[in-house]
């Protein structure tokens, strides 16, 4: 892999991340993360749906008239997302319910677009498929680390197990029921910025 | 008109699309450093909702839905065109954005020049699809009740935005940790006025 | 050619929506036998639990089969009328004006004693609540019940799909000693119902506690002519 196309993949991890940084994408993410599970599939969901929007609209970037562009885009999007949500329910029943309206939501998930306008209309299908795919793992990071933090401390448990041994509830170890309401999940995210930026000072807003 | 007062209300307070759902909140950040701005988006917005919320809803109850097409004869009664709702929503909601664009430029040139460059960021913002999305789940009995839906959450979130950037414009005479600056403030503010919200949960009229 | 040209937009447009179109028909139906089968195992599991049987989703089917010994529809006199239980949805019942509803009822024959299972649906907080409730063949007292609900707080309200409340309505009855139909009330913690049994809410999910309060008076009163029959 050359050197561009390994920083257009890692670079949306940290540096450049959807959500901590370029503002994008909070919007459909945030409430799906009270449990670790529904964290994964939707990050796994918005991977694909990124990955593969971004080599459609690469390929077809050269055809698309001007005037339609925008609806060009989001037509292939909510294909996707439709396929997505239908592979789902035919292989992963339970967590589609979970997930409900979320799912369609990706389609007006502004990385999507975000991503489509400023990379895939001028790039290459190869490094328009890393983009997508390494946005959509940044996107990811966070939803994860969000999910794990609210179910562990929230409920105790990850992917439904419990992890906090039983001695801990008798030393009057309790759950906090804050964690799963869903102003937390802005709150952890708060923090998460909070840490990446004063590691890295550039990243920090003048005002 | 109790059961409207109801969904209206609701919409506007507990199923706030800010708070509760985190719904629109790119645009709910970029656009909230000054009143004025996000007071302008915050009535596109509504006005959209109010708009193509009872669209979608005749759209999926007499067209998409299992059996929908029913009205036409008893042979369509087995249709399902329900896998097409993404993409007709979404369809209706860009070209509804771009048909108010025309006719507000036409017709009432000083509110296209105020409002018109937000238009074009309401067709991606998650609070129009959201609201459809939800309008599908919630399956309401009639149209009068989709579009009431539509006008709360419309009001909703021109609440929620008006709200944050009265209190981001006070912020920039605090000081705040670096790092929290700016976005990191914003998600911390937002959570907080959600957490004001949710003491409406449970409010029944 | 001309990428402007309202002949060329157009025409791409059509060629793309008919392109997507097929794509997705395609796809969904494809799809969709799977997509059936797993709604029905989600169902099969929820009538199982309402009668204290666990299943997965791999076992689910053969379960069912194995206990549910019949399923019938019942309408607001209580008789029995055509139809199939099992497709039969309570929501869309509940739209319909009342004499033209018809009402599912599952028979389970557990150990040899058989149980009715009624179906169950109101509104919690955020959205619509359901379940399923099975009575002892006295058709009275309550043998275990399951609730389900679209997105209620969770933490809260959105415990009552948990065995531990469910559990709860477990040898409760649902008639008074007179014979007159009570329902089981749902109380806030720590209070109590006079003349008719009931169980302990959800503290902190009141007014879903009350859905499901309203529920099951409103559901089981649809069914008590056909309790009372016979």
């Amino acid at each position: 892999m050359s050197p561009k196309n390994k920083f257009v993949l890692f670079n949306p991890l940290a540096k450049n991340n959807p959500i901590t940084v370029q503002m994008l994408g909070v919007c459909s993410a945030l409430a799906v993360t009270s449990k670790l599970e529904p964290s994964i599939v939707m990050s796994i969901s918005v991977i694909a749906v990124l990955g593969l929007s971004n080599v459609v609209i690469s390929l077809l970037r050269n055809t698309i008239p001007g005037r339609i562009r925008i609806i060009v885009q989001l037509v292939v999007v909510a294909a996707l997302v439709t396929i997505v949500n239908e592979v789902l329910k035919a292989f992963a029943y339970d967590v589609s319910k979970q997930l409900s309206v979320f799912i369609g939501l990706i389609i007006t998930n502004c990385i999507v677009m975000g991503r489509l306008e400023a990379f895939a209309l001028g790039n290459k299908p190869w490094p328009a498929f890393l983009d997508g795919v390494g946005n959509g793992l940044g996107y990811g990071i966070i939803l994860v680390i969000v999910g794990f933090f609210r179910e562990l401390l929230g409920s105790g448990t990850l992917f439904g197990f419990q992890v906090i041994p039983d001695k801990f509830y008798e030393w009057g170890y309790e759950n906090n029921g804050l964690m799963i309401l869903p102003p937390m999940a802005l709150i952890v995210v708060a923090c998460i910025i909070w840490v990446q930026r004063s590691r890295d000072k550039e990243l920090q807003e003048k005002n | 008109m109790q059961e409207y007062l109801s969904v209206f209300v609701s919409s506007i307070f507990i199923e706030n699309m800010i708070f509760a759902y985190f719904l629109g909140m790119c645009s709910y950040l970029a656009v909230s450093k000054n009143v004025k701005t996000a007071m302008g988006l915050g009535i596109a917005v509504a006005f959209v909702l109010t708009v193509t919320l009872p669209i979608n809803y005749l759209l999926e109850n007499y067209v998409l839905k299992a059996g929908a097409l029913s009205w036409l004869g008893d042979q369509f009664d087995s249709i399902n065109l329900s896998f097409l709702s993404f993409i007709i929503f979404i369809a209706v909601i860009a070209s509804m954005v771009q048909l108010i664009e025309m006719v507000m430029e036409k017709f009432m040139p000083a509110l296209y020049n105020s409002l018109g460059i937000f238009l074009p960021l309401i067709a991606v913002n998650c609070a129009i699809m959201g609201g459809s999305l939800f309008m599908q789940q919630k399956d309401f009995a009639n149209v009068g009740f989709a579009t009431v839906y539509g006008l709360g959450s419309g009001i909703g979130w021109l609440l929620a935005i008006i709200g944050i950037a009265a209190i981001r414009e006070k912020l920039q005479y605090s000081d705040i940790p670096k790092p929290l600056k700016g976005l990191g403030m914003a998600f911390i503010l937002t959570a907080l006025m959600g957490f004001g919200f949710m003491s409406f949960s449970g409010i029944k009229i | 050619m001309n990428k402007d040209s309202n002949v060329y937009t157009i025409i791409y447009a059509s060629v793309m929506v008919v392109l997507v179109a097929l794509l997705l028909a395609f796809t969904s139906e494809s799809l969709r036998p799977m997509q059936a089968k797993n709604e029905a195992v989600d169902k099969m599991r929820q009538i199982l639990t309402s009668v204290n049987v666990e299943s997965t989703n791999a076992n689910a089917e053969e379960l069912y089969n194995q206990l549910i010994v019949d399923a019938f529809l019942v309408n607001s006199n209580g008789d029995k009328v055509d139809g199939n239980a099992f497709d039969t949805e309570l929501v869309n019942e509940l739209r319909k004006p009342v004499a033209e509803r018809s009402y599912p009822v599952f028979v389970a024959n557990i150990d040899g004693s058989m149980k009715y299972i009624l179906s169950l649906r109101g509104a919690g907080l955020w959205g619509p609540l359901w379940g399923f409730i099975s009575l002892d063949d006295d058709k009275e007292t309550i043998y275990g019940a399951s609730f389900g609900h679209e997105g209620e707080t969770p933490g809260l309200g959105a415990e009552i799909d948990k065995p531990a409340f469910a559990h709860e309505f477990t040898g409760k009855k649902i008639f008074n000693a007179e014979g007159q139909y009570t329902s089981v009330a749902v109380v806030k913690p720590g209070q109590v119902a006079q003349g008719r049994d009931y169980v302990d809410g959800i503290s902190g999910g009141t007014i879903t506690s009350q859905g499901v309060d309203a529920m099951l008076y409103s559901s089981l009163e649809a069914y008590e002519p056909f309790l009372t029959n016979e």
